[in-house]
């Protein structure tokens, strides 16, 4: 009985120590923030307009594809990454799987005036403008042509992988992702650019939680205020493709570790029941 | 005798040479423990089971690791977590068995507090005792450094500027210590020599002496009771098991702790695999940057309450800087427990529920203790920082009286 009480006074006072350390004590060190909103309803799309993808075209061709790429509708970069890094500070993103990945209403108000989608207006002050310039002279209608067209040559499907080199890897490298081939590295340097290198994000599984990335990649101004990181506006299947794709490269060994715990916790515990079976067994005879 | 002609194959053969019978008796079957005991006293057991699956984790993730500023992150995070088989397994045992061995270390000397298991002849198996914690607590913080992460970069940076001893500004010793102006490469190959050589042997060697010194004055009991180990032993030996006080150490004893045992693995094991977090911080896993301080330092949970000591005192006091009274009382806190048996002036060997005034000391510590850890994670703000100094004064406060308080009980018993 005594025996009962020690372990009930160790095992509340541990758990008082836990809980103090760890779940208060994080959130005493985290803001709670709002959930992710994905339908970015802070922003005024093109509301109710239905976008016609022919005129669509149209437009796309006269305005975008001097600096854009559509390699799916055979427009190629007219300049190769490195050059265009240099000329506008990142490499403009290629449009062929935008009409999957970002919300349509994101990419309209985007199109019409990037630096307020992003939530980066702090960043282009004095004189200093976003690389791509706003179509807020354009008609409402137009801009829901030109992302109707932009949906109607996305592809039905993209790989996590893929989802995450279109909609991040422009400015971040994760390198865990092709270690010794260096295919996953940052396609442009956004220092200058940004004011701050972006960072490799290999562990970022590991060292944010997923509730954490998926509210900051919907808008990271909400955990950390005037950061140099846009809003992308991806869609939320989009956005789970993305933290998907990072914890398959940074705990590729996430399902062995789920699996292999239950044959470790199971050999413990008929070894526990052995182990006591055999206590009884010699303690008959000393009692 | 040095001709042997029994085979050195056999049993007899090895007796011959090695005297393994006789040193299997002292060792083992005839190597006593008081009867009188609970499951706190498998702690001794649990604790060198867990020593042994750090340095055996420890060796495999030495194969791979990379004591290299520009490689060991990687060499932790992508060859040892991602590529080499299991490295995951043997990370996860290892940083979670670091952590998990100061909550038993903690409970083994709460223990030996409690049932006044470090007094009166047993001041030796004491002093190894805190020794051993403070050689762990330095295998703690120099292996946390290894994996150079923030977390590990920051908490380098900061304790090895306490060196500086605060308004002492001695410099010199934190670079000597550093082996340069800032935290830099060869802190961090340093810091992995003591971490995989100077301190492991150290440990083994302080394990010995504590393990012997455990040998004299024997065991302490539930009830502190004395007892004449010839006569009790004596009995078990002549098969009265049942009325003897003693207890031979195989199998009787460690077949209690390894039920204990099996039953602690258990809880190890789902931390391993399901809880990590506790003692792998998510900071960590981003790497060491010079120029990117994180918005919250902190150290593991076990070094949590000495911090708290530190940098409880946050006003200066008639001239004198809040840092430097930290320091002082920070310097106080390491050797606290290590002094213990001279604090305490009882001439009985009692456990606190026979030692009124103790009890009600004893208890006021482990809260205290608990309050100290849990501020000294929490930001030093507002109201926390008053908690925080109010727990610093209240450690102080206990400490300062204990030899009054022990006093005061002895006389009450009338002795």
């Amino acid at each position: 009985m005594r025996e009962f009480k020690i372990l009930a006074i160790l095992v509340v006072f541990t758990g008082i120590l836990y809980w103090g350390v760890e779940p208060f004590a994080h959130s005493q060190m985290h803001a709670h923030v709002d959930k992710p909103d994905y339908e970015f309803k802070d922003l005024k799309g093109t509301g109710e307009l239905k976008g016609d993808a022919t005129n669509g075209a149209t437009l796309v061709q006269a305005n975008c594809i001097a600096c854009h790429s559509i390699k799916s509708a055979s427009f190629p970069p007219l300049m190769d990454d490195a050059t265009s890094a240099a000329s506008y500070g990142v490499v403009p993103p290629d449009l062929g799987s935008s009409g999957l990945i970002y919300d349509a209403n994101y990419l309209s108000a985007f199109i019409n005036d990037p630096a307020t989608a992003t939530n980066t207006k702090h960043k282009f002050v004095d004189g200093v403008a976003h690389p791509m310039p706003a179509y807020n002279w354009m008609p409402p209608q137009d801009i829901a042509d030109m992302v109707a067209y932009l949906q109607s040559i996305a592809p039905k499907e993209l790989s996590n992988k893929q989802v995450f080199a279109d909609a991040c890897q422009r400015c971040h490298s994760i390198k865990y992702g092709d270690f010794y081939g260096g295919s996953m590295t940052a396609q442009s340097d956004v220092s200058k650019y940004m004011g701050k290198e972006a960072p490799d994000l290999s562990q970022y599984i590991r060292s944010r939680s997923k509730t954490y990335l998926h509210e900051f990649i919907n808008n990271p101004q909400k955990h950390i205020e005037a950061t140099a990181m846009p809003r992308v506006g991806l869609t939320k299947k989009a956005e789970e493709q993305v933290v998907t794709y990072m914890e398959n490269v940074g705990d590729s060994k996430k399902q062995e570790r789920e699996s292999l715990a239950w044959p470790f916790l199971g050999y413990l515990l008929v070894l526990a029941i052995f182990a006591w079976i055999w206590k009884f067994k010699i303690w008959r005879d000393i009692h | 005798m040095a001709k042997v002609n029994e085979s050195l194959f056999s049993v007899e053969g090895l007796d011959k040479r090695l005297a393994i019978k006789k040193f299997w008796k002292v060792m083992m079957t005839e190597y006593w423990i008081p009867k009188d005991i609970n499951f706190l006293w498998a702690m001794g057991v649990v604790l060198a089971v867990t020593f042994k699956i750090l340095i055996i984790s420890g060796i495999f993730l030495m194969m791979y690791y990379k004591p290299d500023v520009n490689l060991a992150f990687d060499s932790v995070n992508y060859t040892i977590m991602q590529e080499v088989g299991y490295g995951w397994l043997f990370r996860h045992m290892h940083g979670v068995a670091a952590s998990v061995i100061f909550l038993v270390i903690y409970i083994h000397m709460f223990t030996g507090i409690y049932y006044g298991s470090y007094k009166k002849g047993r001041e030796m198996i004491w002093i190894s005792g805190m020794l051993l914690f403070m050689t762990f607590s330095a295998a703690g913080f120099s292996g946390y450094m290894l994996p150079w992460g923030q977390m590990s970069y920051w908490a380098a940076a900061v304790i090895t500027n306490l060196f500086a001893g605060g308004s002492l500004e001695a410099w010199g010793l934190v670079e000597w210590i550093r082996g340069g102006f800032a935290v830099n490469d060869a802190t961090l190959t340093r810091f992995y020599m003591l971490h995989v050589f100077l301190l492991p042997i150290s440990i083994l060697a302080i394990i010995v002496l504590h393990f012997y010194a455990l040998r004299i004055p024997h065991v302490n009991n539930q009830n502190s009771e004395e007892i004449d180990y010839d006569v009790e032993a004596q009995k078990y030996l002549d098969g009265n098991k049942k009325e003897s006080k003693v207890i031979p150490f195989w199998p009787v004893f460690l077949s209690k702790d390894f039920a204990v045992l099996a039953v602690f693995l258990i809880f190890y094991f789902y931390l391993v695999f399901f809880n990590y977090n506790f003692a792998m911080d998510p900071v960590n896993f981003d790497p060491a940057n010079s120029m990117v301080t994180p918005a919250h330092i902190y150290p593991e949970w076990y070094f949590l309450w000495s911090y708290e000591t530190l940098r409880g005192p946050f006003f200066d006091v008639l001239g004198m800087k809040a840092m430097d009274i930290g320091l002082i009382i920070f310097g106080f806190a390491q050797v606290a427990f290590l002094i213990v048996p001279f604090l305490d002036k009882d001439p009985d060997i009692l456990p606190a529920h026979k030692r009124k005034k103790f009890q009600i000391w004893f208890w006021i510590m482990v809260v205290d203790m608990m309050v100290l850890t849990i501020y000294g994670k929490l930001p030093p703000t507002g109201a926390n920082a008053w908690v925080g100094f109010g727990a610093t004064l209240t450690f102080l406060s206990l400490f300062i009286s204990l030899p009054f308080i022990t006093k005061s009980d002895a006389k009450k018993r009338g002795v």
